[in-house]
């Protein structure tokens, strides 16, 4: 395709383009002078860490900055319309109608007020290119390409009513309405599950290949990268790093940065000593039956979590990961059941539990965003645990609040005083675990601590925690649908499905034929860094081999 | 559907309940006003016997939960006494006055809430312009100075130059045109004290939404920026508008004694506080009842159209 690509007339022509963002007290720059061009047909991926600005790039390639930013210099031609010149409702009638968008989280990005069929005819009708009952037809002719379930009726459906990966397959057919000779891709598959994002991704590809679309697709995802572009662009910091097709670039990268974006997934943990046989395990969870409301959600849910090793808690989402998580902190009482700490029986509700009880088992949380309070400084977010499990204050408690910044690798001198706004991510995930450590305890909870992270930024969490368990004697239970973590940082591993434990054993078994049927259904669907996986997968999975097929799922 | 009439029901029996713990606040409240009514009635020249005669005619004597008792039952059956000042039956007293003060906030509803809501989609349409700042100073203005005043204001306007009259009494049996006439200043008022509240919960409503992905995506889809506010960031800022609007009319029933008296209009509120004056009790606890009734009323309306608005609790997954 490349080849073939690289004949057809140019689309996208971006020279020297800087944006900047909003000025805290000067304008800052997030794009620094990039240069872009696209021919027609040809999907370019956007690579690079959050910051790096490719969401920001990808939007002025439709002539449009987010409020706050603005486009200081550079140039941006779209089929012959400069589209910094021209004027307003010119660049309103390319959008939507031959540039579209495709964004990260479709769930959040459908109107919650409309009909997705309705959300889909909106672009035809208003840009004039059909009549509505045209656009109707046509969105269940595209439903049906995007191998939704049901694509008659599916279209009369709220956004609520329908699944992640359904919208995200609704909200790139609700692209394609109008035919756009471009669209741009801005992550949509980061925030499905590894079996979901298959589906989407061979979609999309299907539906691009099919009305010659040229696509940027933007993600951080090398794997999913390899599969879906002709030619990669890496971006850092605002500035272009190299740009290669595809294959090029996976096999024979320049840039030291691009060679450490490829060598990322290197860290593994190393196999733990054999547990002497009469271990008592931290914690274990004995025929676990939980239910919210009438609807139950574990079904005699078994496992234990000995002293300083990792056990991994992995399917997709809704498979009760966190649910099993609620009941040992005793948010959520089993109906029946019971959670052991060091063998002695927890009461079900963590209300009825001492303080020290609480105090033996911590979380760490997927968003640390939403995590930390932003209006309380660092020394009272690690500070409050330290005075409220260990009664220090004064003196001793600003001691020990350095002393556990010291211990996640962040400076005391320059944090203690800082807000949460003043961090960056992996920072600020770097202080959820100092509060979990504040308590002193022997069991930490970590839910999906990496997976809003950059890889770089995520293998330095992974390597900090895994320092912190033998200092500390810790045990991890690791909740995450990320099996590269798994294979990082586990020693023993947890599959879920539908509230059910399905296979657990050592990681080393675990990725070692002979596989549960389920687990070899996520295996297989884990992204590999090879430009034709996803061929080699959809061809295996046709002929009824790799674990399941890829068909209109109802989830 | 059916989820819906179940919270319907729901809710109107929890309405019925809190309008039953207000008849005992009413109830006891009037137990603590200073004053006798049989002594208001006689005036200073009664005699202890007569005092003790027109005690037991009223059923003073009687221990106070009996006297709510007879009250309550007598409401349930439509039957709310009669006045202790002109022996007229209460229903017919305040029934004439219901349906004034009733007019009256309908004629001003009918100004203020498409006004503020076209004002607060504008502002928000256009935020940051001079219209924007103008229209939040104006509304801002009108509704910090006291009512009475904006009253004097418009009379002093409007009314002296001879284009409305300053006093709205209504003649019986007068045309609509006429009453309208005749009200429009009281309504102007009101219009005047309740627009700056809905019209910046309108704003502040829409505005609240601009940052949300789908508002963005609307925009790259192409969509103007009108067609952006009404269709894609109104639809979704309903719930706290009707509730604001609610709260208003509610205010527009019952917090309107003071534009009443500027304007000598023979309204619901101007009643009780007479009433009040003369401790004629049972018209005082009747009016009470019935602004509580309109208070529960429409906030039962808001519960219910703000959940109509919302197409997460209409359609289940």
């Amino acid at each position: 395709m490349t080849e073939a690509a690289s004949n057809k007339p140019v689309l996208l022509t971006i020279r020297g383009l800087r944006i900047e963002g909003p000025p805290d007290e000067k304008w800052n720059e997030i794009v620094k002078g990039v240069d872009l061009s696209l021919h027609r047909g040809e999907v370019l991926g956007l690579i690079g860490e959050s910051g790096a600005g490719k969401s920001t790039l990808g939007l002025a390639a439709m002539g449009f900055t987010r409020d706050g930013c603005r486009i200081s210099g550079g140039s941006i031609d779209f089929d012959g319309i400069d589209l910094l010149t021209a004027p307003e409702p010119v660049r309103r009638g390319l959008r939507g109608k031959r540039i579209a968008y495709v964004a990260q989280s479709a769930a959040a990005s459908f109107n919650p007020a409309h009909r997705l069929i309705d959300q889909y005819s909106e672009g035809p009708v208003q840009h004039g290119v059909m009549s509505k009952a045209e656009a109707q037809r046509d969105a269940m002719e595209l439903y049906r390409r995007m191998r939704l379930p049901n694509p008659d009726e599916i279209g009369f459906r709220y956004p609520h009513q329908v699944s992640g990966g359904q919208l995200q397959r609704a909200m790139t057919a609700m692209a394609m309405a109008c035919r756009p000779d471009l669209i741009i891709f801005d992550e949509p598959t980061t925030a499905l599950d590894v079996t979901t994002q298959i589906e989407v991704l061979s979609a999309i590809r299907d539906i691009v290949a099919q009305f010659d679309t040229a696509a940027i697709y933007i993600t951080h995802d090398l794997a999913v990268v390899a599969q879906m572009a002709d030619r990669i662009k890496v971006l850092l910091h605002g500035e272009e790093v190299e740009e290669a097709d595809t294959r090029t670039m996976l096999s024979a990268p320049r840039e030291d940065y691009t060679k450490s974006l490829w060598a990322v997934r290197s860290f593994e943990r190393g196999a733990q000593p054999a547990l002497p046989a009469a271990d008592v395990p931290v914690v274990e969870m004995r025929n676990i039956v939980a239910a919210y409301g009438p609807v139950p959600v574990l079904h005699d849910v078994s496992f234990e979590i000995h002293r300083r090793r990792t056990v991994a808690v992995v399917g997709e989402s809704g498979s009760g990961k966190s649910t099993a998580a609620r009941v040992i902190t005793g948010l959520l009482p089993p109906s029946s059941g019971s959670v052991l700490f060091e063998g002695q029986p927890l009461p079900a509700d963590y209300r009825q539990r001492s303080k020290d009880q609480l105090r033996q088992a911590q979380m760490i949380y997927q968003m640390a965003d939403t995590a930390l309070n932003p209006k309380h400084r660092i020394r009272e977010i690690i500070g409050r645990p330290v005075h409220f499990y260990l009664g220090k204050s004064g003196k001793a408690l600003t001691e020990r609040v350095r002393e556990l910044l010291h211990l996640i690798e962040l400076e005391p001198d320059k944090f203690i005083d800082r807000l949460p706004s003043e961090l960056s991510g992996g920072q600020k995930q770097r202080i959820g675990i100092a509060r979990a450590l504040a308590a002193e305890p022997r069991f930490i909870i970590c839910d999906e601590v990496t997976s809003a992270l950059d890889q770089l930024v995520a293998e330095g969490i992974l390597r900090l925690l895994d320092r912190l368990q033998t200092e500390f004697d810790l045990a991890y239970m690791f909740i995450t649908h990320d099996l590269a973590t798994v294979k990082a940082i586990a020693d023993e591993v947890v599959v879920m499905k539908d509230g059910r434990v399905v296979e657990q054993g050592p990681k080393a078994e675990m990725f070692a034929p002979p596989h549960d049927p389920y687990t070899e259904l996520l295996l297989s669907s884990v992204p590999e860094m090879d430009p034709d996986w996803l061929d080699r997968l959809l061809a295996e999975r046709a002929a009824g081999r790799a674990g399941g097929t890829v068909q209109a799922s109802e989830r | 559907m059916s989820d819906i009439w179940w919270m319907i029901l729901r809710r109107l029996a929890l309405g019925v309940l809190t309008l039953f713990v207000v008849t005992l606040l009413i109830f006891g409240a009037i137990q603590l006003l200073p004053g006798d009514p049989a002594q208001a009635i006689l005036g200073q020249a009664a005699t202890p016997e007569t005092l003790a005669a027109l005690r037991t005619e009223l059923g003073l004597d009687l221990p106070a939960w009996q006297r709510y008792l007879n009250w309550i039952s007598g409401v349930l059956h439509g039957d709310f006494g009669v006045s202790l000042a002109n022996k007229r039956p209460i229903s017919e007293l305040i029934a004439g006055r219901l349906a004034n003060t009733l007019f009256l906030a309908l004629y001003a509803a009918v100004i203020a809430v498409p006004l503020s809501l076209a004002l607060g989609i504008l502002a928000a349409l256009w935020r940051g312009s001079w219209f924007d700042r103008a229209i939040n100073v104006l509304t801002l203005s009108s509704i910090s100075f006291p009512e009475f005043f904006v009253a004097y204001i418009l009379i002093f306007w409007l009314a002296q130059s001879g284009l409305f009259p300053s006093i709205s009494n209504i003649p019986p049996g007068a045309p609509l045109a006429e009453k309208l006439y005749r009200t429009f200043l009281p309504a102007l008022t009101l219009t005047l004290v309740v627009t700056a509240h809905m019209m910046r919960m309108t704003r502040a409503a829409i505005i609240n939404l601009l940052a949300s992905p789908y508002i963005e995506m609307a925009r790259l889809k192409g969509m103007g920026p009108t067609r952006v506010i009404v269709h894609h960031a109104l639809p979704n800022a309903l719930a706290p508008i009707i509730n604001v609007v609610a709260l208003n009319l509610a205010y527009l029933i019952t917090g309107v004694v003071v534009v009443e008296v500027v304007f000598v209009y023979p309204g619901l509120g101007q009643l009780m506080v007479d009433s009040v004056a003369k401790r004629d009790i049972p018209v005082v606890q009747a009016a009470a009842l019935i602004f509580a009734a309109a208070y529960i009323l429409l906030n039962l309306a808001a519960d219910v159209l703000s959940t109509l608005s919302n197409p997460r609790l209409v359609n289940k997954r």
